[in-house]
């Protein structure tokens, strides 16, 4: 992306985020209370940060690739499973990752 | 005191992701200012990163920002604001200030919680932000510093608390595999709207949840 589209491209999703945002706040409660909207949002949610999971560890363009960033997530996993905060959790992956890399594989 | 630090923390990730993603120190600025929302700032840049399109990064980060609306319709009988500040409510309007908003007994409390969480999250999280982006700039490769192996590990801890539930696991597992299915054949940034599109089926066939159910689902 240019800079300029890369620009329209942030400016274009913080107003969608926004106008997302202020809807809420503009129409009634129980529009959005029922038991199918509030699983479906909860699940899209879950899917999208899953599969971002899946294409930052495996894709290198449109090549599912194996390297150093699949034992980082493990690490991640680890840390996570242990309670870890968040900047420990990601600290570790890439501390795994830079240190597989240094040793010359990944 | 700790979503604060959290929440720095998180910052200074998002900063560093997002100008090693090749994001400008404006543009990630831009992102912590005007979109504020976690997870669609992350997933913003990780489609950048990965050469999508600007549809799909646009999409990808509006889809991920479609709970903030449920937020809204949440607190705003709490906040009962008008005007400008009804504008500020909305920017304000995140996970972490409804969490603490509805945990309050007290209107008054709600109100308090939903204000100071809000405007404390805004201020640290822009502040940070433009720390790591810094700290990015002077990084230099990303890859050497595992960096791109910490943008995965963001989004696994991300994700992380939301997968008590047996369903939720269940469209995990789903969105895994259309995932790495997809990568080869779709262009960057499809297969994360097609996980989107997964668990929207799978929102609507699935049956409402049982009282046994409920209690094997803690969430």
């Amino acid at each position: 992306m240019t800079a300029t589209v890369l620009w329209v491209t942030v400016l274009a999703a913080a107003l969608a985020c926004f106008a997302l945002k202020f809807v809420g706040h503009l129409i009634p409660e129980h529009w959005l209370a029922g038991e199918r909207v509030q699983r479906i949002s909860t699940l899209v949610t879950v899917a999208m940060l899953v599969s971002l999971v899946v294409v930052q560890t495996f894709a290198t363009g449109q090549s599912v690739v194996v390297d150093a960033r699949l034992p980082a997530l493990a690490v991640a996993a680890l840390a996570l499973a242990l309670r870890a905060p968040f900047i420990v959790v990601v600290v570790l992956a890439a501390a795994t990752a830079a240190g597989l890399r240094a040793l010359g594989w990944g | 005191m700790s979503v604060a630090v959290a929440t720095g923390l998180y910052g200074i990730s998002f900063g560093a992701l997002s100008v090693v993603a090749g994001v400008s120190l404006a543009q990630t600025m831009a992102l912590s200012l005007l979109l504020f929302s976690g997870g669609s700032q992350f997933a913003l840049i990780g489609v950048v990163a990965a050469g999508g399109s600007p549809a799909a990064a646009v999409t990808t980060a509006a889809l991920l920002g479609a709970r903030n609306t449920l937020y809204g319709a949440v607190v705003a009988p709490l906040l009962r604001v008008r005007g400008w500040r009804r504008l500020v409510a909305a920017q304000l309007t995140i996970d972490e200030s409804t969490a603490v908003a509805v945990g309050q007994r007290e209107s008054s409390a709600a109100r308090a919680g939903f204000w100071v969480t809000g405007v404390g999250v805004f201020v640290l999280w822009n502040a940070f932000t433009l720390l790591g982006a810094l700290a990015g700039d002077a990084l230099g490769d990303p890859r050497a510093w595992g960096l791109d192996a910490a943008a995965g590990a963001a989004f696994l801890a991300l994700v992380w608390p939301r997968l008590a539930a047996r369903r939720a696991q269940v469209v995990a597992a789903l969105a895994v595999v259309v995932s790495v299915c997809l990568i080869p054949v779709v262009p960057a940034g499809m297969p994360v709207l097609a996980a989107a599109a997964v668990a929207v089926v799978a929102g609507i066939v699935s049956r409402p949840d049982t009282p046994a159910a409920r209690t094997q689902e803690p969430s």
